[in-house]
């Protein structure tokens, strides 16, 4: 496998505030590598070195075999990035931004797909001041992914759209995997993490605190297997002493959850409904949940929000 | 070059869709030479050497037009897309910094010199002004004085933090400096000591200049407005070029 990106020992620093802390990872040809994080963990200011728009204090960094802040015009050729901020001016078109950009690659895709694509067709002329936010987040996208790229850069890929538009995403950039390049994006849903990316890397103050497939991050979790219900009114306490050993039970309001470690003899939810009928207890809404890489996120960058 | 087409065009509908500049440029000048013209008439005055007040007043509206689209075009777009990160976009492309300040070079020096046509076209048409200068002395007058005052707007847009800053640092400039290099109104009407403050402006030299070639004098009359707004031009160009920010 081709190393599409190779980061060593990166280090960036704002003043006191210390926003990536000596990282190191690669990408390789043909994956969708993510980057979660809560808000300040140091997403945009990687993805930016990576792009040769913020100069590293520290490390080497590599992309595409060059190093952006030397190269950066080899870089700006053969990579396509959305940012998480940036915009258009206000009374430019749809139509227009889309054409001028292609005119600054050599070989564009046709921008009058990606118009259809990303559902934009409608909004051909009008203006960018007049788009909604996520259409907005769609048109660069589309920008993003004009020039053909080997290397695609998506920060925040999602943010502001709504289900379809977010699946029709999802697709577009599997889409862009299937043709053999390689996407790097951050995003705040684990959902999103979980389903389209190959390797997540989970970033918390300016550090990796685990880098792996999602499935492997979640194993890795020694995650518990849930099961939630409702009941009406209290449960009574002879509920909770009669679960096995290794089991534990959370009650908010209405809403009871049971955890277990997973490898259990009897399946957990085969024992809690056993209990709850055997003591003649009313439930409605009763399910399993399954650990998912929010649970891995949360339990690795903890449970308070950040400043 | 392709690109470099693109961006021109582009940049031109932008700026012919932005009321301000459109106004500022082509209509606001018209609006100046109606107003004076219908007070004035454009008859001979001993006062501007047998000229009319029209006569006398194209040039100087014309380096009135250049000190708009200088001043506060020039200045004001720039700063607008740095703040909004419509600069930090186009850094992720390919495209040359020369290509963006390119295109916007082209398109306010072909607005600008849309408003000296329209002014000479109304002059020539309602006032029936005589053009006394070669045709192209005067391009190169007006391309000079135009050139030197992009340099000056590009160097404000480096030192201004957002746009708002811009256009006041812009409006400061620039009305004063109107009304005093003999832009706004014949300058033969201030009292001397303005006349002196006057030669401290750099608009005062295009204003000297436009009109000498304006009614046929010799360059070798304007040496120093040519050095002046040359000088102008060379620090313009070195100083913008070091203080250009992407964001
Ligand atoms: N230009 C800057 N100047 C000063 N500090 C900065 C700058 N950019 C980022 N920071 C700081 O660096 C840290 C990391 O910011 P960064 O934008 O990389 O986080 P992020 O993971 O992308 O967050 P989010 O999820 O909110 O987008 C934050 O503490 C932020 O305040
Ligand atoms: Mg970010």
């Amino acid at each position: 496998m081709e190393t599409i990106v190779q980061v060593q020992g990166l280090r960036k620093t704002y003043g006191a505030t210390v926003a990536v802390d000596d990282i190191s990872f690669v990408v390789h040809e043909g994956e969708i590598f993510g980057m979660v994080g809560p808000n300040g963990a140091g997403k945009t200011t990687t993805i930016e070195c990576l792009e040769g728009l913020r100069k590293p204090d520290a490390g080497t960094v590599r992309v595409l075999g060059v190093d952006p802040q030397q190269e950066g015009q080899t870089l700006r050729l053969r990579a396509g990035m959305q940012l998480q901020q940036s915009n258009l001016p206000d009374r430019m078109k749809v139509w227009e931004a889309l054409d001028l950009y292609a005119s600054f690659y050599p070989k564009p895709l046709d921008w009058r797909d990606l118009l259809v694509q990303l559902g934009l067709e409608e909004k051909r002329n009008t203006p960018f001041g007049k788009l909604s936010g996520g259409q907005k987040q769609r048109l660069f996208i589309a920008l993003a992914l004009l020039p053909d790229p080997q290397l695609v850069f998506l920060d925040e890929l999602t943010t502001g759209l709504d289900p379809q538009a977010r699946r029709a995403i999802w697709d577009l950039v599997r889409d862009v995997r299937a043709r053999g390049k390689t996407v790097i994006l951050t995003t705040h849903f684990m959902e999103e993490a979980e389903r389209l990316c190959d390797r997540v890397a989970i970033l918390d103050r300016g550090k990796i605190v685990a880098l792996d497939t999602p499935e492997a991050l979640i194993r890795a979790l020694g995650a518990e297997e849930r099961v939630v219900f409702h009941i009406e009114g209290n449960l009574p306490p002879a509920f909770a002493s009669a679960l096995s050993e290794g089991t534990r039970l959370e009650v908010q309001g209405e809403r009871a959850t049971v955890y277990s470690r997973n490898g259990r003899q009897v399946p957990l939810v085969v024992e809690v409904v056993g209990l709850l009928s055997a003591q003649g207890i009313r439930y409605r809404d009763l399910r399993t949940e399954q650990p998912n890489l929010e649970d891995v996120f949360l339990s690795l960058t903890g449970r308070e929000m950040r400043d | 070059m392709k690109s470099l087409w693109k961006m021109t065009w582009m940049e031109a509908k932008l700026f012919l869709r932005e009321p301000f500049g459109t106004f500022f440029t082509l209509a606001f000048p018209l609006m100046m030479l109606f107003l004076f013209g219908s007070i004035y008439g454009n008859e001979p005055s001993p006062l501007f050497g047998g000229r009319g007040t029209i006569d006398i007043s194209l040039p100087s509206y014309t380096a009135m037009i250049i000190a708009t689209t200088g001043l506060m075009s020039t200045t004001i777009t720039i700063a607008m897309y740095r703040e909004y990160g419509i600069l930090r976009r186009l850094r992720t492309t390919p495209v040359s910094p020369l290509v963006i300040l390119g295109a916007q070079v082209i398109v306010l020096f072909l607005m600008t010199a849309a408003g000296m046509m329209l002014l000479l076209l109304a002059g020539k048409l309602v006032y029936h002004v005589q053009f006394e200068g070669n045709a192209l002395s005067l391009l190169a007058g007006f391309t000079l004085a135009s050139l030197s005052f992009f340099g000056i707007g590009f160097f404000l847009a480096g030192i201004v933090p957002t746009p708002r800053t811009a256009q006041i640092v812009g409006m400061v400039l620039l009305y004063p400096m109107i009304f005093l290099s003999g832009a706004g109104f014949p300058r033969e009407l201030l009292p001397a000591t303005i006349q002196k403050i006057a030669t401290f402006l750099p608009l005062t030299y295009v204003v000297n200049l436009l009109r000498g070639l304006w009614f046929g004098e010799a360059w070798s009359q304007h040496v120093t407005d040519v050095a002046v707004l040359a000088v102008a031009l060379v620090v313009g160009v070195l100083a913008s070029s070091r203080l250009f920010r992407w964001e």
